[in-house]
């Protein structure tokens, strides 16, 4: 238990030490929030899909949880170059405790993070009429960090470095942010779009987060839960196994 | 302590370490002396559960380190060869981190970091981050560390590389005290031949993944009729140089290496 707390307690560390990332990643969304919410708000409202801030608020939130999250994973490829990898490979622990340790750290990271552009969110004008469903909200915003961040740390541990890095963003985090429905939504998309959304784990993060905070959802909320769960659970399941087979 | 029989690792169609034997004696200094890319690193790695052996097998005090991992590696301590410790924690964090890992109780725990941050002459330093530090304040810091859990055995991968004299004697002092006070068994790696010569009790010759010699360095003398052991050493392994392929890891911390040069 100690393991997984001081493995939790470095990744926080790490990333309140690290000025510039923390200020980066509150642009990055507060960017979209301003450029895609008051770019495209007009049309959204003619299009008769109501207020664009409301609908793209959950995207946006669900977005940088979902970047720090394979970000913060994804550390384990710094650790291996910057040589501290080493040292937490060789201790007596299993290793699927460290990888819990850091996947737990790195996710709670990704959910304060997600706080905070939820109230830049409230910033910009967001309204959330179901204050209730917040800790519905909580929920959805926790296990989507740590799903990706299980995810990256699979990742990490099958990359020997950060050559294959770009690939990972391109072909694998682009892809799940832009084809998951934060943007845009699903009802009225080609069928093979609304297929490839339905495979991607972070439609459900979106769509249910969306029903907690503003009421609507494309899939269900039961469904995004039962999905989510099971996506996190093996995430973790792969992400640990190949942690824990990392040779040096 | 330590025993290995048959030892290979390969990747791909290299042999890195090509099946060697050895055993180390409970409480004995062990050198593995070999030019670059001779698999000495291989090897260390092979013993402390970082790669998995092609074939041949392991035993660290009687325990296999593939099959008992975890109780394999409360046996030893390690100072890896390149960097392994957190530049955004304090030295104080990393020793206390290391602690946690190896289940030290608190208590315990704040009195070695003292004593041991003291004996290293980092004391002054523990609430500095380490990316603050020189490379010798990071390799006492490294070896420090890896005394904090006091384990039966401490491999030293080429402890000594980029320490001046002064840090280096005080290492091998401190070394050489353990071995004598508390009977640990020490296993080394160095290019450093009077180094070894100083301290280890006996000394195995590493060349292309095989191993060429074994004995006491008055032995490995003897048998070269030579006059030190780095005559010997040369004697055994020829004088070409040899240049070791960094892997892509080694290109990236080069590069990282170059730039902190410039910041």
């Amino acid at each position: 238990m100690n393991v997984v707390y001081i493995l939790w307690l470095r990744q926080l560390k790490r990333s309140a030490r690290s000025r510039s990332r923390i200020i980066g990643s509150f642009a990055q969304p507060l960017l979209f929030l301003l450029a895609f919410g008051f770019g495209f708000g007009s049309m959204f409202q003619s299009a008769g899909q109501g207020n664009y801030i409301q609908f793209l608020a959950p995207g946006v939130i669900t977005m940088s949880i979902l970047f720090t999250s394979i970000f913060s994973g994804i550390e384990v490829i710094w650790d291996r170059q910057f040589g501290f990898l080493k040292e937490t490979l060789v201790a007596p622990v299993p290793r699927i405790l460290i990888m819990i340790g850091r996947t737990l750290g790195g996710a709670t990271v990704a959910v304060l993070q997600g706080m905070v552009v939820f109230c830049i969110c409230l910033a910009v004008g967001f309204r959330t009429p179901s204050l209730p469903l917040l800790p519905l909200a909580f929920t959805f915003m926790i296990l989507t960090a740590v799903l990706f961040t299980a995810v990256g740390t699979a990742l990490a541990s099958v990359l020997p470095d950060f050559q294959g890095f770009q690939l990972v963003m391109n072909f694998l985090v682009m892809p799940i942010f832009f084809l998951s429905g934060a943007l845009f939504p699903l009802t009225n998309v080609p069928r093979a779009m609304r297929i490839i959304a339905s495979l991607d784990p972070l439609s459900y993060s979106v769509d249910g987060l969306r029903f907690a905070l503003i009421g609507v959802s494309h899939f269900g909320v039961t469904l995004d839960l039962a999905i989510l769960g099971a996506a996190t659970a093996a995430a973790l399941a792969v992400g640990g196994y190949l942690f824990s087979r990392i040779q040096i | 302590m330590i025993r290995a029989e048959g030892l290979v690792k390969k990747f791909g169609d290299f042999t890195a370490v090509d099946n060697i034997s050895f055993d180390v004696a409970r409480g004995e200094i062990f050198a593995f002396l070999g030019p670059n890319g001779a698999g000495k690193t291989t090897t260390i790695k092979m013993l402390t559960t970082l790669l998995r052996p092609t074939s041949g097998s392991v035993s660290l005090d009687g325990l296999n380190p593939v099959t008992h991992q975890t109780a394999a590696r409360k046996q030893f301590g390690i100072v890896f060869q390149d960097p392994s410790v957190d530049d955004e924690l304090t030295a104080y964090e990393n020793m206390d981190f290391h602690g946690v890992l190896y289940s030290v109780p608190r208590k315990l725990r704040r009195e070695r970091i003292e004593q041991l941050l003291k004996l290293f002459e980092l004391w002054d330093r523990r609430k500095d981050y380490v990316k603050q530090f020189s490379g010798g304040m990071r390799r006492r810091l490294e070896i420090a560390r890896s005394l904090l859990h006091t384990p039966n055995i401490i491999f030293l991968d080429e402890p000594t590389l980029g320490l001046d004299p002064q840090t280096r004697n005080q290492l091998w002092n401190h070394v050489k005290k353990l071995n004598e006070e508390e009977q640990v068994t020490l296993f080394l790696t160095t290019h450093y031949m009077e180094e070894a010569e100083r301290v280890a009790h006996r000394i195995a010759i590493i060349d292309h993944g095989k191993i060429i010699a074994q004995g006491t360095p008055d032995e490995l003398k003897t048998q070269t009729s030579t006059e030190t052991l780095e005559q010997a050493f040369l004697a055994l392994t020829g004088d070409t140089i040899r240049d070791e392929e960094a892997s892509s890891l080694e290109q990236m911390r080069n590069i990282r290496r170059a730039f902190r040069r410039t910041k």
